[in-house]
C-alpha cells in the first residue's frame, strides 16, 4: 500500500531572511523563517512590537521583497516576479486588510469595494451584481452609497473586508484589523473574518498582538526578534 | 470612465484649495494676455506695413528734412511707381492729452495706402480745400470728428493756430488698420512757412515710394540712396516695415520689460501649481499605496496625478482665455493708449500651450513620487 502524496501548503516559506538599512547599518528583522500555511488556515501572527509579524505579512502579500529565502504562494515563487508581474499576482491573489482600512475617501462604499475590480475584465453589470453580492455579505447593503467618512470604524472595516474578498483571492492578510475599533466592532469583525474562513474555506494570515482577536484564529504563530518561537 | 471620475473627485477634494489654484491660473493666464496683446499693440504698425512700400529719410536723423525736389528724381529710378512724401506736424487739439498723429502730405499720398478706403466724394472735397484735413475713422469717432467741422489745431513745431475742415473721413480695410491718424495738405504747410520762414519752406520729413514688387526693395533703396550720395542732403532709404521698426525700437527695453513679466508670471503660476500637486500627492500617500497593493501600476498613478493638474489648469486656464478679449476691450476703452488693442490667435495658441505645460511640468515630480512609493512605506505614514 502506498502512502498518501503529501499535501502542498498554500504558502510555504524556507529560510526566509528580511532585513533593513537604517542610517548605514543593516537591521535584521526576519531570519531563517521556515513555515506552511495550508489551504484554508486561519493563521495569526503575533509577536511583541519590532518581532517581525508585520514584515512577514507583507512578504507573504507581496508588497515586500526578502533578502534570501524561498516564498511560494498557491505554488509560485512571488519572490521572482518582477514588480508588474508582483501587482498583477497581488490583484488576483490577494485581498488586504489593514488596521486603518485604507479606504479611498472619494468613492463610496460600493466603489470602493468595486476598486479591485476596476483591474480584471469584468464587464460593468457583472462587478455591479458581485459588488452587491460582497457587501451584502458583510450587512453593508443599506450603506453602499455612503462615503468612508459618513461610516463608522466598524463598518468602514467591513467594507475594507468585502474589498478584500470581493476578487476571491486566493488568501487575504490582514494587518491588525481590529487595532483600530472598539470591543463591539472588533468582535464584530472577527466574527466575520472567522465566517469567512468556515464557510468560505478563505485562507486568513492576520496579524495581531491582541490575545482575544488571536483567539478567533485557528494556528497561532508566535514571533520574536524575527524568529518563530518554537511551540 | 473610472479614471476621469477618480481625476475629478481628487481635483475637488480641496475645494478651497483648488479653487484658490484656479484662479491663481485664471488670472495669471489673463495677466500674460494682457501683456502679450500690448506688445503685439506696440508692433501693430510694423505688422500692418507693406512689403512694397519704402521710406526714404534723411541719412543724419529723422528730425533732417528732405528737399521735396528729391520727390521727381525718385520717380524717374526703375521700378519706382509713386512717389509721395509728408511731413509730421506735431500739433495740438485743444489741450496737449488730445494728442494724435498729425500729418502734412503730397496730395497724392492716399494712392499710396490702399488699406485706407477714402471715398472719391470725400477725395474731391479734400482735393478742392486747401484747409482741408482727411481724419481716420478711429479718430474720427473718439472726438466725434464729422465732415464739415471746423479742426482748429495749436502748432508745437509750426507755431500758430492752424485752421482745417474735416473733408473726409476714410476707413481701414479692417480691423488691424490704425485710422487714428490726421492728414492735411503739404502745400498749405509750405505756404504757410514760406511766409514766415523762407528758408524752412520746400522741405519735408519723408518720402514714401510705391515699388513695382518687392524683390526689387533692396535694388531701389541702393539706387535712391546713391543718387543723393555726397549731397548736401543724403538719404536712408528702408522699408516701411523698418521704419516702423526703428519707431518700436525706441521702445525696446520697455518692451523687452514686459515680455519678460509676462513669462514670470507663467513661472510664479507653474510654482504655484506645482506646490498644490505636490501638497496633494504628499497627502494622498498612503493612498497611492494602497492602490499599488491592490494592483493598480505606477502608470495609473502618475495618470491620477497627471490628470488633475490639466484638469485644474483647463478651468484656470480656459477662464483666463474666455476673459482675456473681453478684457482687452475693457482695458481699450479705458486705457485708450492703443488704436489697435486685440487679442491675436497667436496669444491664444500660446495661452493654450502654457496652460497645459503648467500642468504638465508642475505634475512631474509628484507623479514620479507617487509611482514610485514603496508599498510598505506608504502604508507605514497612517495612523
Amino acid at each position: 500500500m502506498s502512502s498518501p502524496a503529501p499535501i502542498t501548503p498554500l504558502v510555504e516559506i524556507r529560510h526566509l531572511a528580511k532585513s533593513y538599512r537604517r542610517g548605514g547599518q543593516v537591521v535584521p528583522v526576519l531570519s531563517d523563517i521556515t513555515l506552511d500555511i495550508q489551504s484554508g488556515d486561519f493563521t495569526a501572527l503575533m509577536g511583541p512590537s519590532g518581532s517581525g509579524k508585520s514584515t512577514l505579512l507583507n512578504l507573504i502579500a507581496g508588497i515586500d521583497k526578502p533578502d534570501s529565502g524561498v516564498l511560494r504562494v498557491g505554488g509560485v515563487d512571488i519572490t521572482g516576479l518582477d514588480e508588474s508581474a508582483l501587482a498583477d499576482w497581488r490583484a488576483a491573489n490577494v485581498g488586504f486588510i489593514f488596521q486603518f482600512y485604507n479606504l479611498m475617501p472619494v468613492l463610496t462604499a460600493f466603489e470602493n469595494v468595486e476598486l479591485p475590480l476596476m483591474l480584471t475584465s469584468l464587464s460593468r453589470a457583472e462587478r455591479k451584481a458581485r459588488v452587491e453580492l460582497t457587501l451584502a455579505a458583510v450587512t453593508l447593503s443599506d450603506r453602499m452609497d455612503h462615503y468612508p467618512n459618513e461610516l463608522s470604524g466598524g463598518q468602514q472595516q467591513r467594507v475594507a473586508i468585502a474589498r478584500a474578498i470581493v476578487t476571491d483571492p486566493l488568501i487575504i492578510v490582514a494587518d491588525e484589523p481590529t487595532g483600530d475599533l472598539d470591543r463591539v466592532a472588533a468582535a464584530d469583525v472577527l466574527s466575520m473574518l472567522q465566517r469567512l474562513n468556515s464557510e468560505l474555506g478563505k485562507t486568513i494570515i492576520m496579524v495581531t498582538h491582541d490575545a482575544t482577536a488571536a483567539g478567533a484564529a485557528k494556528k497561532l504563530v508566535h514571533l520574536d526578534k524575527g524568529e518563530i518561537l518554537a511551540g | 470612465m473610472f479614471i476621469l471620475n477618480l481625476i475629478f473627485r481628487n481635483a475637488f477634494r480641496h475645494r478651497l484649495r483648488t479653487l484658490l489654484t484656479v484662479v491663481g491660473l485664471m488670472i495669471a493666464v489673463l495677466a500674460f494676455g494682457l501683456l502679450r496683446t500690448v506688445v503685439d499693440a506696440w508692433y501693430a504698425g510694423a505688422a500692418a506695413s507693406s512689403s512694397t512700400r519704402l521710406v526714404t529719410r534723411s541719412a543724419i536723423s529723422l528730425t533732417f528734412f528732405l528737399p521735396v525736389s528729391y520727390g521727381s528724381r525718385i520717380r524717374g529710378l526703375e521700378g519706382v511707381k509713386t512717389v509721395a512724401w509728408s511731413n509730421w506736424f506735431g500739433g495740438v487739439y485743444q489741450e496737449p492729452k488730445n494728442f494724435f498723429p498729425q500729418f502734412a502730405v503730397s496730395e497724392n499720398y492716399m494712392d499710396l495706402y490702399p488699406e485706407f478706403i477714402l471715398s472719391d466724394e470725400d477725395r474731391q472735397a479734400w482735393l478742392r480745400d486747401r484747409k482741408g484735413v482727411l481724419v481716420g475713422r478711429q479718430l474720427a469717432d473718439q472726438f466725434g470728428f464729422k465732415v464739415g467741422d471746423a479742426l482748429p489745431i495749436r502748432g508745437t513745431i509750426y507755431a500758430g493756430n492752424w485752421e482745417f475742415t474735416v473733408r473726409g473721413i476714410f476707413d481701414g480695410i479692417d480691423d488691424t488698420k490704425v485710422t487714428r491718424q490726421m492728414m492735411f495738405h503739404w502745400s498749405y504747410l509750405d505756404e504757410t512757412v514760406r511766409k514766415v520762414s523762407p528758408r524752412r519752406a520746400g522741405y519735408t520729413g519723408v518720402y514714401v515710394i510705391g515699388i513695382d514688387s518687392m524683390d526689387n526693395a533692396a535694388v531701389i533703396s541702393r539706387n535712391v540712396d546713391a543718387l543723393f550720395a555726397n549731397s548736401l542732403a543724403e538719404t536712408l532709404n528702408e522699408t516701411e516695415q523698418a521704419f516702423q521698426l526703428g519707431f518700436v525700437a525706441m521702445s525696446d527695453q520697455i518692451i523687452a520689460a514686459i515680455r519678460i513679466v509676462s513669462y514670470v508670471v507663467i513661472l510664479i503660476i507653474m510654482a504655484v501649481m506645482a506646490n498644490t500637486m505636490a501638497m496633494s500627492a504628499r497627502e494622498r500617500n498612503a493612498e497611492y499605496a494602497t492602490m499599488k497593493a491592490l494592483g493598480f501600476g505606477p502608470g495609473f498613478l502618475a495618470l491620477l496625478i497627471f490628470g488633475e493638474s490639466l484638469l485644474i489648469a483647463i478651468i484656470g486656464g480656459g477662464l483666463g482665455i474666455a476673459l482675456t478679449a473681453p478684457a482687452a476691450e475693457a482695458f481699450k476703452s479705458v486705457a485708450g493708449i492703443f488704436p489697435i488693442f486685440s487679442v491675436s490667435n497667436d496669444t491664444i495658441v500660446i495661452q493654450v500651450a502654457c496652460s497645459l505645460g503648467v500642468a504638465l511640468i508642475a505634475a512631474v515630480v509628484p507623479a514620479i513620487r507617487a509611482s514610485r512609493v514603496k508599498i510598505v512605506d506608504g502604508l507605514r505614514a497612517i495612523g
